[in-house]
């Protein structure tokens, strides 16, 4: 039956060899690849802004104490948010390696419900901010401090969108795509992963030092 | 005699009328037909045309929007040098009203408006001509061809990269139509003055965002293809040179255009937000003291522009080398001298082209301890460049060269690019660089590698695959009259840049050096540039016309047309766009490049013929037959 509905689809869509499974030269499927391709220009998008924090931190005068400014207390708890998602998108995957889709789905909420505290979190402490007047504007230390945030932000708010969009499709896909779909779980947790290890640094970098 | 009428319908035509119409409409049908054989369904018009996902239509699309592009930056380029060959002369009223009363008054060229066209020159043909052209047309229709796969990796990715890019470019473009112009702080965009600059600066900013993030997705989605899609047998040593190249390029894009991302959005910011990342403290703009918190760094933007910029400079030319190694190889009728060597040097030089940027700031005070090492690192860079070119010079030693037309422009771009090279080499130094930045020798040198370089490369690559995207050949003797043209008026343009650059004449003056007592002896190179220039223009009609006549009338020809070894030229004529590049799965057996190979018949040994002693599996046929066998493959 799986054969018959994969010979289906492929009326629709072209064949791309190794979009499932792994060629054996290299082990990997394309999307996997293509996600740790991506997550090394990652590298080199946050790499850049956390040079440009330390050649104007190190060239400013003075710099405020951050955690004078900053609620250090919230973005642990936000810390320990992210990590625990990182867990529950793992498990999510295990699950749907181990054929269980409900499991695997709860984890999956699991995970966007975490992704979704943690910018509520994010919001207070910017809001917080604003009531303070601390805008991008006051001082090269707010600047940084939005601009780094807020574009891993984004990264969380695009990370959330696929999670949701997995849950939405999943019964879909579980039905005809089953190991494609368990793939794509995976190499949105290889992102997922990513986005939690930025606020790994971006916490004491921008909280703590 | 009256042409004989025939009656359709209710309306009366010509027989020969008649005749084309009905042609076309079996043209179509039989597409659609072999569509249906291929996919299963025949797909809408739309997605088959608009939004396809096939990497062949993609590379077309990406060949024709960056073609006009390479237009529109040659045109803005012609338009300055009009103003310099005559300073304050008025255009013809016609192009006048083109440009319209804010930037042409009287028809006579504003300052800032030349500063629009001088930014706006090195953008578009750097990010929305050279670049799209090199990577997204020929990597689109070549690569997956050259490897044997029957797509990209991910095609509906291409498909997104390219409506970024047309939608990045076009936003670009439509910054000429707001209040105060186009982006006007030149191509690299430096602050201060960009961050104080016209609201263009904004629409700059953007565009770059969304090209950025098109040629991310172009990268992640080549490499992948280049390293999970290779035929069975075609093993790294035994990839086209060219396929090497646009591994190389694909990682430079990757790795060096996110830092410019984090920059553009940091500039993004100083403008919109008023933050301070790239503004110094005590700045102060015709007189007045800026309101800034300051404590910013113009040197960050720089380092970060040139950390993606210089790498870009190898994006320019990697694709160009190896469309120039496929053609050499392919008309010398030898395989390529010192393929290893080739591979190597291009992935070294990759590697290199990370760490040589800030020679780019000699003259910003950086430090001597710093210059010395990126002087250092340039000059390493060299090495493998000089490699490269050795390699392909001497690989015509001994070869019985075809004098055709994608030949020409193979052997013209070989002295052109080692020009552009070897004048690169005193801006590298730091010592010679204080006399030559900022001047015309920068402008000559860099052209050098670009337009005879990078351009010739890519016109050798268009008159090479033309036969297999349209199944038919361009005409030779326009061919060469293209050739012949843009040879010596692009000499015309560009030499004389290094005579009046020596001189110290500054590469930004709106009335190209008048004003400068210095510039007196070279200003008269300023008239024979411009009319070389608007020459050069002449010279590609023939390339034009040449394009769309053959498109239609050209010498129809069959999948394999250069006798070359290649898999592309394994596939079908004019490969049907929707699925399924080849007849059966290509197997690879050999080298890329087995030209007079000992002991085989004839002089060229396609890679995936089978050695004679091994189980034969069927070769794909020679011609444009349909392929049955496409369909048991698909569903296997």
């Amino acid at each position: 039956m799986d054969s018959h509905a994969h010979a289906a689809a492929a009326h629709h869509e072209i064949e791309i060899p190794y979009t499932v499974h792994s060629r054996p030269d290299t082990g990997l499927y394309n999307a996997k690849l293509g996600i740790w391709l991506f997550l090394a220009s990652e590298v080199m998008l946050f790499g850049a802004l956390f040079s440009a924090l330390i050649l104007i931190r190190t060239s400013a005068p003075t710099w405020p104490k951050a955690e004078d400014i900053l609620n250090v207390w919230l973005a642990m708890v936000n810390t320990f948010v992210l990590i625990f998602s990182s867990v529950s998108v793992v498990l999510a995957w295990a699950n749907l390696r181990l054929g269980n889709l409900k499991w695997g789905k709860i984890w999956l909420w699991v995970t966007l419900l975490c992704g979704l505290g943690f910018m509520v979190i994010k919001a207070v402490e910017y809001t917080e901010k604003f009531s303070h007047a601390y805008y991008p504007k006051t001082n090269n230390f707010f600047a940084t401090y939005y601009t780094m945030t807020g574009l891993h932000g984004l990264h969380v708010l695009g990370g959330m969108i696929v999670f949701l969009y997995l849950i939405l499709t999943a019964d879909k896909w579980w039905g005809t795509k089953r190991a494609q779909f368990t793939n794509r779980v995976e190499v949105t947790g290889l992102y997922w992963h990513f986005v939690d290890l930025v606020w790994i640094f971006l916490f004491p970098t921008l909280y703590l030092l | 005699m009256p042409k004989r009428q025939l009656r359709v319908g209710t309306q009366w035509l010509y027989v020969d009328e008649a005749e084309k119409i009905l042609k076309g409409a079996l043209r179509i049908r039989e597409e659609e037909q072999r569509q249906l054989q291929l996919t299963g369904h025949v797909q809408s018009w739309w997605r088959r045309y608009v939004f396809s996902t096939d990497h062949k239509w993609i590379g077309i699309q990406y060949a024709v929007t960056a073609l006009c592009f390479l237009m529109a930056g040659f045109g803005m380029m012609l338009l300055m040098r009009f103003q310099l060959a005559w300073p304050g002369r008025s255009f013809h009223p016609w192009i006048a009203q083109f440009l319209g009363a804010a930037n042409a008054p009287g028809g006579i060229m504003l300052p800032e408006f030349y500063n629009q066209l001088g930014a706006m020159h090195g953008t578009v043909m750097v990010f929305l001509a050279i670049v799209p052209l090199a990577v997204g047309a020929f990597g689109n229709y070549v690569v997956p061809l050259q490897i044997g796969a029957p797509d990209m990796a991910f095609p509906k990715l291409n498909m997104m990269s390219y409506w970024l890019y047309l939608p990045g470019g076009l936003i670009m473009l439509s910054s000429f139509f707001i209040a105060g112009g186009a982006a006007n702080s030149g191509w690299t965009s430096y602050p201060p003055l960009s961050v104080i600059a016209t609201r263009g600066q904004d629409i700059w900013l953007l565009g770059m965002v969304l090209l950025i993030t098109s040629s991310l997705l172009g990268a992640v989605n080549f490499i992948v293809t280049i390293i999970q899609l290779r035929a069975k047998g075609l093993t790294w040593m035994r990839l086209p040179f060219f396929v090497w190249a646009q591994l190389v390029t694909s990682f430079l894009l990757l790795l060096a255009f996110p830092p410019l991302e984090a920059a553009a959005v940091m500039q993004l910011s100083d403008r919109l937000f008023e933050t301070s990342f790239f503004m110094p403290s005590g700045l102060v703009i015709s007189g007045t003291p800026l309101e800034r918190d300051g404590g910013g760094n113009p040197l960050l933007w720089q380092h970060l522009f040139w950390f993606l910029a210089h790498p870009e400079v190898y994006v320019l030319i990697l694709p160009g080398l190896g469309i120039i190694a496929e053609v050499i190889a392919n008309n010398t009728r030898k395989p390529l001298w010192g393929y290893r060597s080739l591979v190597y040097s291009v992935v070294f030089l990759g590697f290199m082209s990370f760490v040589v940027w800030a020679h780019h700031m000699f003259m910003t005070g950086m430090g001597t301890a710093i210059s010395a090492f990126f002087q250092t690192t340039t000059m390493i860079i060299s090495i493998p460049s000089v490699i490269i070119l050795s390699a392909l010079l001497i690989t015509l030693w001994g070869g019985s060269i075809r004098l055709n037309t994608p030949m020409m422009f193979a052997l013209a771009f070989l002295p052109m690019f080692a020009i552009g090279g070897l004048t690169g080499l005193p801006l590298g130094l730091a010592a010679s660089d204080i006399h030559l930045h900022d001047t015309y020798y920068v402008i000559g040198h860099f052209h050098y590698v670009v337009a005879p370089g990078t351009i010739f490369a890519m016109f050798a690559g268009i008159y090479y695959w033309f036969p297999k995207v349209t199944g038919r050949q361009m005409s030779e003797r326009l061919g060469k009259m293209h050739f012949w043209g843009s040879l010596i008026f692009i000499n015309g343009v560009f030499f004389p840049m290094f005579l009046q650059g020596l001189a110290g004449v500054s590469r930004r003056l709106y009335d190209g050096g008048a004003q400068y007592a210095h510039a007196k002896p070279v200003l008269h190179w300023n008239l024979f540039m411009s009319v070389s220039a608007f020459l050069l223009l002449a010279a590609q009609l023939p390339f034009i016309v040449n394009f769309f006549k053959s498109i239609l009338w050209g010498e129809k020809v069959g999948a394999n047309p250069w006798e070359a070894t290649t898999l592309e030229w394994a596939a079908t004529t004019s490969p049907p766009l929707g699925h399924g590049n080849f007849a059966t799965v290509p197997v690879v057996y050999r080298g890329p490049y087995e030209y007079n190979f000992p002991g085989h018949d004839l002089d060229y040994y396609p890679q995936n013929l089978p050695d004679p002693e091994q189980p034969v599996t069927p070769a794909p046929p020679a011609g444009g037959g349909l392929p049955q066998s496409a369909v048991a493959q698909k569903e296997s």
